[in-house]
């Protein structure tokens, strides 16, 4: 097929791409040029931080002012597709920069060998944990919660414990490990709390779960239709309501045995086309420049303190003991294994 | 093999498409290890529970499909009927997604429903998750397809055979038995088998509504296999499981298939002798009202929580349009595509039987036809990465791929739609077309389109709506700025904006619908 459809269109020609809806310049966007410029930076990450409404543009903005140079994000479905992608790529991928792993993938990310060390200084970063990770620079971070709205449950329960042994009738709903990132969250939550015993916890927990679903977004739209009380997500979701949509029911219960932790990431790939470009996105990332969009447009924490602080109604972030989390070969070495106990138990 | 070249270069299509991802895929496997495959329990717990309920949905959708089918055909005068028959073919065509969270909203714990009940003072209903959930949704996505491809073998009874009838006074139990049930047998197994694979391969239904690991599809463990796990090796095999127990499965249910003698007659119009009765009149509205109220229900309540969403900034949003349009575009592709490719085939399934006198041979490249709906989208897109993406960019490959795969999609609903239909004119026309030297395009002109035009208006109108709600490919491959509406929509509700996802869902039900009936207008003609 040699036509030349309105797929695709360079991101900066949002104008012509209004005039081409209104039907004035077929021609001119068919000869537009589509190509990616070798020179441009170009980095892998999942849609949603690349969407329009997502921090990716603004970020794409202030770093081309800053360098002079051209970036284009590609947005891939989530973190675990990033993966995949490089493994498929290997040694061919046109891109310079992953970004938006996560720390229960880094290990496997690593083990392609197609990662090149970062060399930013990671000293000024605030992050729960301590990081001398030498591949991997972190770009924000976040706690997985339970949330709930305070209008459906007036006592929403105090620890994981309180959780796993409340009356059958309230109900969770929670991701599959195998397909969604808050879902391993949560098995990795649990494991790190039970050890061994998880898959007993698991049993419990089981008749309170109202239905285990492929992704975030369809357990929290059946959380805002009202199905179950609690779900699986962030400390951070309740700030996008309070922020973006005015409303403050919305509330992250707080356990007392602590919150499993997420923090993502991005790594340069050895053989990037630009490495000298890439080795300045990297710096970037940690800096200010980066960081301001993340609170309101990933909605996740900051890895290094704003000059102006979090922004207003904004979610405070957990101290570092309430942080748990295991170290990323571990995920590695056991992930299968949890999750076939996790089979095991929730098919009982 | 005179004239089989058109299907047979649809099949080879076919072939290389499904040949090339799996192959691409085991290519790309580091190793390739299966033996822990054969004593995993629960992956043998999951196929059990795959056939289970996919048996039980066909089972469902088409043996409730029938008597509803019937109640439209002997009610042709109803007002509203033809927007009717457009209704029931929404649910088919809008994403999954979007239907389940209409049904979540009818039947679930703080749905319609129970706000119905509990305003009776009636117990509330609180078991849509599990079975019963997967269900529930797998009939709304297929009743109304099988309504809408049985429906029109009745169209196709002669008006002569309606007049001896009423020479013979027959009454609705001999008509049944002795007319429509005969009539029926051709498309039914075709029907149910359709239904069977669309029902074997879902995944986000299964996975959403039926509330825990163990109500779970090989799909999901293929998906799994593509992505943390990343074993190609494993994903071809349980590919390649899907695909042989659907084609043993609906291979078989062919058999069954009883083709109909027919004649040829001059076809002058005559009202079944029937319909008069109170009784019957009754029931089929009744059938007709259920149907209209267990379809309108979910859609109602994505509409209602579309209404009330932004609708004024979803539609002052450059990139709603541009990916509307990039999805308009895609299916009056991938429809016309769909419908060349399906109609290659029949005319080849239609040659074997007569001219060469194969039906086993007709049967087999009818069921080939269909089963590239068996292959989950993540295999193909990963496949087809593989493949393109050393030699080609793949962002440009993208769009063309997206409409090859949603064109292959719409081929078993072509072959459906068109199958029954098509064999009855072949039976009829094709020996006195070949004495009159009739071939070809002007055969297609002259004989085909005329008879089949309503048939070929649903198929193309069908193939295009189903292409606009598809997710299909496209995410697999990576966006950058090149996303269609069904991606947008996914991709507002990861990102925490369900409000404007649903007014886009309510948007995309209406473009899915906009496109179907004017399609099926300007090609099948009013009615």
């Amino acid at each position: 097929m040699t036509l030349r459809f309105p797929f695709r269109h360079s991101p900066k020609d949002r104008k012509e791409e209004t005039m081409r809806i209104t039907g004035k310049s077929l021609a001119l966007a068919a000869i537009s040029a589509f190509a990616i410029e070798a020179s441009a930076l170009t980095v892998y990450t999942y849609s949603s931080f690349t969407a329009d409404w997502g921090p990716g543009p603004a970020i794409e903005q202030s770093f081309e002012a800053e360098c002079g140079c051209d970036m284009e994000f590609v947005g891939l479905d989530d973190g675990v597709s990033l993966l995949t992608r490089l493994r498929l790529e290997g040694e061919r991928s046109k891109a310079d920069i992953v970004l938006g792993l996560d720390t229960n993938l880094t290990a496997e990310a690593e083990a392609t060998g197609l990662l090149a060390p970062h060399g930013v200084d990671l000293s000024h970063l605030q992050l729960p944990v301590a990081w001398e990770d030498p591949t991997f620079v972190p770009f924000d971070y976040g706690w997985f919660a339970f949330v709930y709205n305070r209008e459906n449950l007036e006592s929403p329960p105090a620890s994981l414990e309180a959780l796993v042994s409340a009356p059958e009738s309230r109900k969770i709903i929670v991701q599959d490990p195998r397909t969604s990132t808050p879902g391993l969250g949560l098995l990795l939550w649990l494991r790190k709390l039970y050890g061994d015993g998880a898959g007993d916890a698991w049993h419990a927990l089981q008749p309170r779960i109202l239905t285990v679903t492929k992704g975030w977004s369809e357990a929290y739209g059946l959380f805002l239709e009202g199905e179950a009380p609690l779900v699986l997500s962030y400390t951070t979701s309740p700030a996008y309501h309070r922020i973006a949509e005015d409303d403050d029911r919305y509330e992250a219960a707080v356990f007392e045995e602590g919150h499993y932790l997420q923090v993502e990431v991005a790594a340069k790939l050895r053989g990037a086309p630009n490495p000298e470009l890439a080795d300045r996105f990297l710096a970037f990332v940690v800096s200010e420049g980066f960081q301001q969009h993340i609170p309101t447009g990933n909605w996740m924490f900051p890895v290094i303190a704003l000059s102006g602080g979090l922004p207003e109604g904004f979610s405070q972030p957990l101290a570092p003991e309430q942080t748990l989390s295991f170290a990323s070969r571990e995920v590695f070495d056991h992930r299968q294994q949890w999750i076939d106990d996790w089979l095991q138990a929730m098919s009982r | 093999m005179r004239r089989l070249w058109p299907g047979a270069l649809a099949l080879l299509l076919l072939a290389s498409v499904i040949a090339g991802a799996l192959g691409a895929l085991v290519s790309a496997a580091p190793s390739i290890e299966l033996g822990g495959l054969a004593d995993d329990l629960y992956l043998r717990r999951v196929v059990v529970f795959t056939f289970w309920q996919a048996l039980l949905s066909a089972a469902l959708s088409t043996g409730l499909a029938i008597p509803v089918a019937r109640a439209l055909a002997r009610r042709e005068d109803l007002p509203g009927r033809s927007w009717l028959l457009k209704l029931v073919s929404l649910p088919l065509v809008v994403p999954s997604i979007v239907a389940v969270f209409g049904i979540v909203a009818v039947y679930g714990r703080s749905g319609w429903l129970n706000d119905f009940v509990s305003f009776l003072g009636a117990p509330r209903w609180e078991g849509l998750y599990g079975l019963s959930g997967i269900l529930i949704a797998h009939v709304f996505f297929n009743l109304p397809l099988a309504v809408r491809l049985l429906l029109p073998l009745w169209s196709a009874v002669p008006g002569e055979t309606w007049r001896l009838v009423a020479q013979l006074g027959m009454r609705s139990g001999a008509i049944w038995r002795l007319i429509e049930w005969p009539l029926l047998r051709q498309a039914l197994p075709g029907v149910a088998g359709l239904v069977f694979m669309l029902c074997f391969t879902s995944f986000a239904v299964v996975l959403t509504l039926g509330g825990g690991p163990a109500a779970s599809t090989v799909e999901v463990a293929i998906y799994q296999a593509l992505r943390f796990d990343f074993d190609p090796g494993r994903a071809v095999f349980l590919a390649l499981l899907e695909l042989l127990s659907c084609a043993l499965l609906v291979g078989l249910g062919q058999r069954f298939v009883m083709a109909m003698p027919s004649e040829i007659t001059p076809g002058r119009a005559h009202a079944r002798p029937d319909l008069k009765g109170w009784l019957g009149r009754g029931a089929d509205l009744l059938l007709i009202g259920a149907i209209t109220v267990f379809v309108a229900l979910p859609l109602a309540a994505v509409a209602v929580s579309g209404v009330a969403g932004p609708v004024g900034k979803v539609l002052s949003d450059d990139l709603f349009w541009s990916c509307a349009l990039r999805s308009l575009v895609i299916a009056l592709c991938a429809a016309p595509l769909a419908l060349a490719i399906g109609w290659s085939l029949l005319g080849m399934c239609a040659r074997l039987r007569l001219a060469h006198a194969r039906p086993g041979w007709a049967d087999g490249v009818e069921l080939s036809g269909s089963l590239v709906i068996v292959v989950p989208p993540i295999v193909l897109g990963t496949g087809f990465f593989i493949l393109l993406s050393p030699h080609v960019d793949v962002y440009a490959a993208g769009p063309p791929l997206v409409v090859l795969v949603n064109a292959l999609m719409g081929v078993p609903y072509v072959l459906r739609v068109l199958g029954p239909l098509h064999r009855q004119m072949s039976a009829r026309y094709e020996r006195l077309s070949e004495n009159l030297g009739l071939r070809g395009l002007s055969r297609l002109r002259l004989v085909e389109a005329r008879l089949l035009r309503r048939p070929l208006g649903l198929a193309l109108g069908l193939c295009a709506a189903l292409s606009v709600g598809d997710l299909g490919v496209i995410a697999l491959f990576g966006t950058r700025d090149n996303a269609t509406l069904p991606l947008l929509l996914y991709q507002k509700m990861a990102s925490y904006r369900m409000d404007e996802a649903a007014v886009i869902a309510l948007l995309l039900i209406v473009m899915c619908l906009g496109i179907f009936a004017t399609i099926e207008r300007a090609v099948g003609g009013r009615s």
